[in-house]
C-alpha cells in the first residue's frame, strides 16, 4: 500500500510563515511570527506548545486554510513545492482531503450528525474522482479493519451519534486516510479521550501512518504522547519556534528553558512507596470527614433508590491534614462522590460524618459552621467565578459570610489570600475575564481557603489547564497543604497527578470501589486488575513505551472493552484479563482487606494479583 | 421519537383546552348580557329570560363551556347575536377568501424568502447580504399598514393597477387572474412574512455554516454547492421548517391588519366586526378557529424539528 | 510577561533568519536564542474585550429615537395647533394638501396633521413604554421566580404561560378589548400582560442558564440565602441581555398598540395616536388629493421602531449577539 517513497522528499515546508488575526478595528495582531519547519515523507513531526501558542493555526496552514478572522501575513507554506497560502479555494480543492487530510480534536463535532458515517468517510476521494464508489468503499472497509473497529462491515452504515467517542475518533482517521493522502494533519486527536482509549487510538494512528507511508503533522500539548508517535518535535511558544529537533534529542536533553519546563511538568509515576510524606503533625484520631456505605445516584426515587444509581457501597474516610485521591475514568462517579460530600446530592443510603459527628445529608440542613468546614473547588474556573464580580468581592464574600469581616480587615485578608495563591494584590480590582486560566483557578482555590475550611474538595482542578500551568497549581496545592494542614479530596482521571499528591487513593470503577488504600500500597502489587490497567496506561515520555505497553495482557483485553454499569457481578468483568467466567460475572466480588488497610475488591486471591 | 411526538401532541391538546378556556372565560367577562345586546334596551324581562334559555345561557358555566366546545368541534358554533345567522354560515362565506389569500401568500412568499435568506447565508458579510439584512430589519420593524401604503402608492398610483380595495367574486379565475385580483393584500402579506423568514432562515443556515463539520467539509475540499446542499441544508432543514411554520402562524395575525386595511371580506374583518358589535358568540367561534390554526402550525413546527434530527430518527 | 513579549518581538525576526539557514541541514537541533532571565509565563487567556462603541448606524438610531422622545415630551408646547383644532376653520375641506399653516396638510376632518402627529408621539411612545415596563416587571419577577422555584411550581407557571404564548397576540388583544372596552389604561395593561409572557420565557431561560453555573452552586454550598443568590449572582448576569431585549420588546409593543389602534380598538377618537391616524385617514387613498395623512403616521412609527432596532443591534452585537438567536 505504501507509496513509492523517495525517502528525503519534503512533503511540507513552512518558510518564515506568518499569520495574523484581524481585529475589529481593522488592525492586525500577529499570531504566528515567522515559523520554519519541514516534514519529509514517512516522518511524523509534532507541534507542541500550550493552548494559544498557535499550533492549530500553523497546522491548518498546511491545507491553505485560515480560520475566519485570521489571514496569511507573510512567508510561505509549501506543500510539495506549491505555496498553498497563496492559492484560491478552487485551486486548493484538489489538494484538500486528497493530498492533505485533517483530523480535528473532537470527532463528535467534526462528523455531520445527519449523514451516515460511510458517506462522510468516502466523500473526498469520490468527489475528487480519484476513486470510484466501489474502490472507496473497499478502502474504507480495509481501514475499519486496520483501525480495529468493532463490526467493520456495518459500522459505516451508522450515524455518528451511534458509535462511541473513541470509535468516532478512529473513524475520523479512516475519513482522513481514505484518499491516501501524502500528509496527515492531526490536531490533538486524543486529548478529549480517557487514558485507556487514548492508547488504543494512538496505537491505531501510528500503525496506519506507517502502513500508508504518509507524512504527518501531529499537534498536541502532551509531551508524553509526542514521544510515542513523533520523529521530530517543534516546540512552540507564543507563535514562535523555541526549539526543534529529533524526538530522542529533545526528550532526553532539552536545551531551551521552555522545553525544560515542559519536561519537568510531566510527573513520572512515583515508584511504589514514594508518595510524598507530609508528616503527621496535624493528625488526630477522628477523621475529618467520613462517608459510610454510600449509595447515591440521580433521577426519580423509586422504592427509596434513585432510578439511575451511580455509587454503590462506597466508604471513604479522610484523616486530618491528609489527602485522599479519587481516580477513575470519566463517568465512573468521581464528581458524584464529591457532590455527596458537599451535601449537593443527598445519598440514598449510608451516613456522613464530620469530625466524628453525624452530618446531615443535604446541605440545606447543615449548619453554617458545618458548611464552612467543607469547601468545593470546581473544575472549570470560567464558570465557577461570577463574571460580574470583582476578585476582591469574590474572595471577600466568604470572609464576610463566615467570619463577619468587613472594611480594612476584610481587605487585608483578601490580600493575604491573594498572596497565599501567589497572585499580586492588585488583582482584587480585576474581573475574572481579565485573568488567565491558571490565575482563575488560583482565585477559585483562594475562595475555598477564605473560609478556613477543614476539607477542600478539588474536582479535576487541573484537567482544564495546560501542562505547565497545571503543574504549578499542583505545587501550590502541596505548599498549602503543608502550611495550612487542610485535608484535601483530590479528584482526577489522571493517575500520575493523583499519585503525586494523595496520601490515600480510592480507585473507582463504574461507581464501585475497585481498590483503596495508602498510595504506596495501591501503587505496588498486589494490584486490582483495573488499577494495573490504569497504571500501565499512563504514558511515559519515553520512545517505545507505546509498543511495550500495548503488548501487556491488560492492554490486550482492557483497552477496547466497554464499561458495564448494570452488571450483577464484577463491573470490570468484560475488560478483565483474569476474569473467571461463571464467578466474576454472576457474583459481586468480595472485599479483601489486608493489615495495612489496603482494600481490593476481586474474586482472585491477593497473591494471584501480585 | 414516537414518544416525543406523542408527548408533544399531548401538550398540544392541553394547550387547545387551555386556549378554549381563556377564550370562553374572556368572552364571559363581557359587560352586559348577550340577551340584552341582542334584544336591545326595550326588551322585557320575560323576553330576555326566554332568549337566555334558548341560547342555553341559564345553564351553569361548565355546561355552557362543554356544550360550546362540543359544538365547535362538530361544526355548530351557535347563532350570531348581531345577524341571527348561524356562525358557521357567516364563516363559510368568508373562509374561502382568507384561505385563498393565505395559501397564495405562502406559495409565493415562502419559497422566495427562503431562497433569499439562504443565499444571504452563503455569502455572509457580502454587499448583497448587508443590503438584504437592512431591508428585512426595516421591514420587521415597520407596521403592516406602512408596507401596505407603500405598495398602494406603487401599484395603484404608480402603475395604475385598478383600485386599492378589492371586493368581488373569486369564482372561475385562474392563478394569475386571482393573483392580480388579490395582488395588494397578498404582496403586503408576502413582505410581512418575508422580513421574518429571511432573517430567521439566514440565521438558521448561518448557525449550521459555523459548525465544525462544515469546516471539516471545506478541509476535505468539498465544493461549495455540495457543502450548502448536502452538508448544511440537511442540518438546517429542521430549523427552517420550524421557521416556516412559525411564520405561517404569524400570518394569522398579519392577515387581520391587512384585511382591514384593504377592506377585504375575509375572516379577519369578520372578527373585527364581531368585536365592534359585541357579538361574543362570533368572537368565541372565530377566535377559537384562529387559535386552533396557530396551535396546529406550532405543532407542525415542533414535529418537523424532531423529524429532521438524525439523533431522534435513528436512536442508538 | 511584559518582558517576554517585548523581547520576543525582537527575537522573532532574528530567530526566523537563523532557522531558515539551519533548516536546510537535515534533523538539525534548533534552539531559539533565549534570555535566561525571561520566564515563560502562561499567555493571557483572551485579549481584553474592546470598549463598547456605537457604530454609525447606532448613532443614526440614537438621533432618531432622541428626536422622537423630545417631541413626545414637549409635544403640547411645540405643536402649532391643538390636536382637534382646525387650521382653516373658514375653508373646511377634508384632506387638504400641505400649505403654509398646515405643513403636512389636513386630515379627514380637516385637522392639522403635523399637530396630531406631534400629540400622537407622546401617546404612542408613552403607552408603549409603560406597557413594556409592565411586561418587564411581571415577566422578570415571574420568570426568575419560576427558574429558582421547585420544578412543580415552575411547570405550572410555564404551562399557563405556554398557553398564553400559543395565542396570536392581536387575537388576545381583540378579545380583551372587546370584553372590557378600550381606554388607555386597558391598552397598557393588555399589552403589558400579553408581552409579559414573552419576557417570562426569556427571563426563565436566562435564570435557568445562570442557575446551573458553578458560581451559583458555589454560593449555595456556601449557605447563601435565596435573596443573595438572586440579587448578587443571577441578576447582574441577567441584566444586560434583558436590557437589550427591552428594546426589541418595545418595538413589538409599539407595533402591537398601533395595530390595535388601527383596528379601531386602541386609542379612541378624537384623541390622536399614530395607529388610529392611519385608520381615520384611510379614505385619503381613495378620495384624497394627498396620501400624506396615511403615510405620515405610518412613517413616524417606522422611523421610531427602526431607530430603536439600530441601537439594539449595536448593543446585542457587543454583548455576544446570542440574544437574537434565542428569540
Ligand atoms: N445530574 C445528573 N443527572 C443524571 N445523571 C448524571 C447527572 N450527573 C452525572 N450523571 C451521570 O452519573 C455518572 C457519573 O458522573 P460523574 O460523577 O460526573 O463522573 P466523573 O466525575 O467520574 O466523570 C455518569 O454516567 C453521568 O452521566
Ligand atoms: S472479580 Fe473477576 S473480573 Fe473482576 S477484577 Fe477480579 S478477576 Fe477481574
Ligand atoms: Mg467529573
Amino acid at each position: 500500500m505504501a507509496k513509492q517513497t523517495h525517502k528525503d522528499e519534503i512533503i511540507f515546508e513552512a518558510k518564515n510563515l506568518q499569520i495574523s488575526a484581524i481585529r475589529d478595528d481593522g488592525s492586525e495582531l500577529p499570531i504566528v511570527k515567522g515559523v520554519d519547519f519541514n516534514v519529509k515523507r514517512g516522518e511524523v513531526v509534532a507541534l507542541i506548545g500550550e493552548s494559544g501558542s498557535g499550533k492549530t493555526t500553523i497546522s491548518l496552514a498546511s491545507l491553505g486554510y485560515c480560520k475566519p478572522g485570521l489571514k496569511f501575513a507573510g512567508g510561505e507554506a509549501l506543500f510539495k513545492g506549491q505555496d498553498v497560502s497563496k492559492m484560491t479555494t478552487d485551486e486548493l480543492r484538489p489538494i484538500r482531503g486528497e493530498k492533505v487530510a485533517y483530523l480535528a480534536q473532537s470527532a463528535a463535532a467534526t462528523f455531520n450528525p445527519s449523514i451516515r458515517i460511510n458517506e462522510q468517510v468516502t466523500e473526498a476521494p469520490i468527489l475528487h474522482k480519484t476513486k470510484t464508489k466501489e474502490q472507496a468503499d473497499k478502502k474504507a472497509l480495509e481501514l475499519y479493519h486496520a483501525l480495529e473497529l468493532p463490526d467493520p462491515e456495518n459500522i459505516g452504515n451508522r450515524f455518528p451519534h451511534q458509535v462511541s467517542g473513541g470509535q468516532l475518533q478512529r473513524l475520523m482517521a479512516a475519513m482522513a486516510l481514505c484518499g491516501d493522502p501524502d500528509l496527515l494533519v492531526l490536531d490533538e486527536p486524543t486529548t478529549a479521550l480517557d487514558v485507556t482509549t487514548q492508547i488504543e487510538v494512538l496505537k491505531a494512528f501510528k500503525a496506519v501512518i506507517k502502513q500508508q507511508g504518509a507524512a504527518a503533522i501531529y499537534v498536541t500539548h502532551d509531551l508524553a504522547v509526542v514521544a510515542q508517535i513523533a520523529d521530530h518535535i517543534v516546540v512552540l511558544y507564543n507563535g514562535e519556534v523555541k526549539e526543534a529537533g529529533p524526538t530522542d534529542v529533545l526528550i532526553n536533553s532539552p536545551q531551551h528553558p521552555y522545553t525544560k519546563r515542559l519536561m519537568e511538568a510531566i510527573r513520572p509515576m512515583p515508584e511504589a512507596g514514594l508518595g510524598e510524606d507530609v508528616g503527621d503533625e496535624h493528625l488526630r484520631d477522628v477523621p475529618v470527614l467520613e462517608v459510610n456505605e454510600i449509595d447515591a445516584g440521580y433521577g426519580k426515587i423509586v422504592n427509596g433508590m434513585p432510578s439511575s444509581l451511580i455509587l454503590k457501597d462506597v466508604n471513604v474516610s479522610i484523616k486530618r491534614g491528609k489527602t485522599v485521591g479519587i481516580i477513575g475514568e470519566s463517568g465512573c462517579g468521581k464528581s458524584t462522590l464529591a457532590r455527596v460530600f458537599a451535601g449537593l446530592l443527598p445519598p440514598a443510603n449510608g451516613s456522613i460524618a464530620l469530625d466524628g459527628e453525624v452530618l446531615a445529608p443535604s446541605l440545606k440542613q447543615r449548619s453554617h459552621e458545618e458548611l464552612r468546614k467543607i469547601q468545593f473547588v470546581y473544575q472549570m474556573a470560567d464558570t465557577a467565578l461570577n463574571p460580574r464580580q470583582r476578585i476582591g468581592d469574590i474572595l471577600g464574600r466568604p470572609l464576610e459570610f463566615y467570619h463577619g469581616l468587613s472594611g480594612k480587615k476584610k481587605t487585608a485578608r483578601v490580600n493575604d489570600l491573594l498572596e497565599m495563591v501567589e497572585l499580586p494584590s492588585q488583582f482584587a480590582q480585576r474581573y475574572p475575564h481579565e485573568l488567565s486560566g491558571g490565575q482563575k483557578q488560583r482565585i477559585n482555590l483562594a475562595r475555598a481557603l477564605a473560609s478556613d475550611p477543614e476539607v477542600v474538595l478539588c474536582d479535576e482542578v487541573t484537567s482544564a489547564l495546560d501542562t505547565i500551568v497545571g503543574a504549578n497549581v499542583i505545587e501550590l496545592l502541596k505548599r498549602l497543604r503543608r502550611d495550612l494542614g487542610v485535608s484535601f479530596v483530590f479528584i482526577s482521571h489522571d493517575l500520575s497527578t493523583v499519585a503525586s499528591f494523595a496520601d490515600e487513593i480510592v480507585v473507582l470503577y463504574a461507581g464501585r470501589v475497585a481498590e483503596q488504600g495508602p498510595t504506596d500500597q495501591v501503587l505496588s502489587p498486589p494490584y486490582h486488575p483495573y488499577t494495573r490497567l490504569l497504571i500501565s496506561s499512563v504514558p511515559e515520555p519515553r520512545v517505545g513505551w507505546l509498543e511495550d505497553m500495548t503488548e501487556t495482557k491488560e492492554a490486550v483485553s482492557g483497552i477496547s472493552g466497554t464499561v458495564d454499569i448494570d452488571a450483577i457481578g464484577c463491573p470490570f468483568f468484560k475488560r478483565c484479563p483474569h476474569a473467571i467466567t461463571g464467578t466474576c460475572d454472576t457474583t459481586a466480588p468480595p472485599r479483601q482487606i489486608d493489615n495495612n488497610n489496603h482494600i481490593i475488591e476481586c474474586h482472585l486471591d491477593t497473591k494471584d494479583l501480585l | 421519537m414516537l414518544p416525543l411526538i406523542i408527548k408533544r401532541l399531548g401538550i398540544g391538546l392541553i394547550t387547545v383546552i387551555a386556549v378554549s378556556l381563556i377564550i370562553f372565560l374572556g368572552t364571559k367577562i363581557l359587560p352586559g348580557d348577550a340577551a340584552q345586546i341582542r334584544l336591545g334596551q326595550e326588551a322585557t324581562e320575560a323576553n330576555i329570560a326566554a332568549f337566555r334559555a334558548r341560547l342555553g345561557l341559564d345553564q351553569p358555566y361548565y355546561l355552557q363551556y362543554i356544550n360550546w366546545l362540543f359544538g365547535f368541534f362538530t361544526g355548530d358554533m351557535g347563532t350570531s347575536l348581531a345577524s341571527d345567522k348561524p356562525i358557521t354560515e357567516l364563516i363559510y362565506d368568508r373562509y374561502e377568501n382568507t384561505v385563498y389569500v393565505a395559501t397564495l401568500t405562502a406559495l409565493i412568499g415562502v419559497p422566495i424568502s427562503l431562497a433569499l435568506g439562504i443565499f444571504a447565508a452563503m455569502f455572509p458579510g457580502s454587499l448583497y447580504d448587508r443590503f438584504l439584512t437592512m431591508i428585512s430589519v426595516s421591514l420587521v420593524a415597520s407596521p403592516e399598514f406602512l408596507t401596505a401604503t407603500i405598495l398602494v402608492l406603487i401599484f395603484v398610483f404608480g402603475m395604475g393597477w385598478g383600485n386599492a380595495v378589492v371586493v368581488g367574486s373569486i369564482e372561475g379565475k385562474g392563478f394569475f387572474e386571482l393573483y392580480r385580483h388579490f395582488a395588494l393584500p397578498i404582496t403586503t402579506l408576502c413582505f410581512v412574512i418575508a422580513s421574518q423568514l429571511i432573517r430567521m432562515s439566514r440565521a438558521a443556515v448561518l448557525n449550521v455554516m459555523n459548525s465544525p463539520y462544515i469546516e471539516m467539509a471545506i478541509l476535505k475540499g468539498v465544493p461549495r454547492r455540495r457543502i450548502i446542499f448536502r452538508h448544511a441544508l440537511l442540518n438546517a432543514l429542521g430549523p427552517i421548517v420550524n421557521v416556516v411554520a412559525l411564520n405561517l402562524a404569524y400570518l394569522v395575525t398579519g392577515v387581520i391588519v391587512v384585511e382591514v386595511y384593504f377592506g377585504y371580506p375575509g375572516l379577519a374583518t369578520l372578527i373585527v366586526q364581531g368585536v365592534q358589535t359585541r357579538d361574543f358568540i362570533l368572537i368565541q367561534g372565530l377566535g377559537m378557529l384562529f387559535c386552533l390554526t396557530y396551535v396546529i402550525l406550532m405543532l407542525i413546527a415542533d414535529i418537523a424539528a424532531f423529524a429532521s434530527n438524525a439523533r431522534l430518527r435513528h436512536p442508538k | 510577561m511584559s518582558k517576554s513579549t517585548s523581547s520576543s518581538k525582537i527575537t522573532g525576526k532574528s530567530s526566523s533568519k537563523k532557522t531558515t539557514a539551519k533548516s536546510t541541514v537535515e534533523h538539525n537541533h534548533f534552539v531559539a536564542p533565549y534570555d535566561a532571565s525571561v520566564s515563560f509565563d502562561e499567555l493571557p487567556d483572551a485579549p481584553q474585550p474592546s470598549k463598547f462603541r456605537f457604530s454609525f448606524t447606532g448613532w443614526v438610531g440614537i438621533i432618531i429615537v432622541t428626536f422622537w422622545i423630545i417631541i413626545a415630551i414637549t409635544g403640547p408646547f411645540i405643536a402649532p395647533y391643538g390636536e382637534n383644532d382646525l387650521p382653516f376653520p373658514d375653508a373646511y375641506s377634508e384632506f387638504q394638501v400641505p400649505q403654509p399653516g398646515a405643513w403636512l396638510g389636513t386630515d379627514v376632518t380637516d385637522r392639522d396633521i403635523l399637530s396630531r402627529l406631534i400629540y400622537g408621539a407622546g401617546r404612542t411612545i408613552g403607552i408603549a413604554f409603560l406597557a413594556t415596563t409592565l411586561a418587564y416587571v411581571l415577566g422578570v419577577i415571574l420568570g426568575i421566580g419560576a427558574a429558582i422555584s421547585n420544578p412543580k411550581v415552575d411547570m405550572i407557571i410555564s404551562r399557563i404561560n405556554d398557553a398564553i404564548l400559543s395565542l396570536p397576540t392581536i387575537m388576545l388583544g381583540l378579545v380583551v378589548v372587546a370584553a372590557i372596552g378600550s381606554s388607555i389604561p386597558v391598552l397598557i395593561c393588555t399589552a403589558g400582560v400579553i408581552y409579559a409572557s414573552v419576557v417570562f420565557r426569556l427571563a426563565r431561560a436566562l435564570g435557568q442558564e445562570i442557575m446551573v453555573m458553578d458560581f451559583v452552586e458555589a454560593a449555595r454550598v456556601r449557605g447563601e440565602g435565596l435573596w443573595w443568590i438572586i440579587s448578587r449572582e443571577i441578576w447582574p448576569n441577567a441584566r444586560m441581555p434583558l436590557m437589550t431585549d427591552f428594546g426589541l420588546r418595545l418595538i413589538y409593543i409599539i407595533l402591537f398598540v398601533s395595530s390595535l389602534s388601527f383596528l379601531g380598538l386602541g386609542v379612541q377618537p378624537p384623541q390622536a395616536d399614530w395607529g388610529s391616524m392611519v385608520r381615520e385617514n384611510l379614505g385619503a387613498l381613495q378620495y384624497g388629493t394627498s396620501v400624506i395623512p396615511v403615510i405620515a403616521p405610518a412613517i413616524a412609527i417606522a422611523t421610531l421602531t427602526v431607530g430603536i432596532n439600530l441601537i439594539v443591534d449595536d448593543v446585542s452585537a457587543f454583548s455576544g449577539g446570542k440574544l437574537s438567536k434565542r428569540l
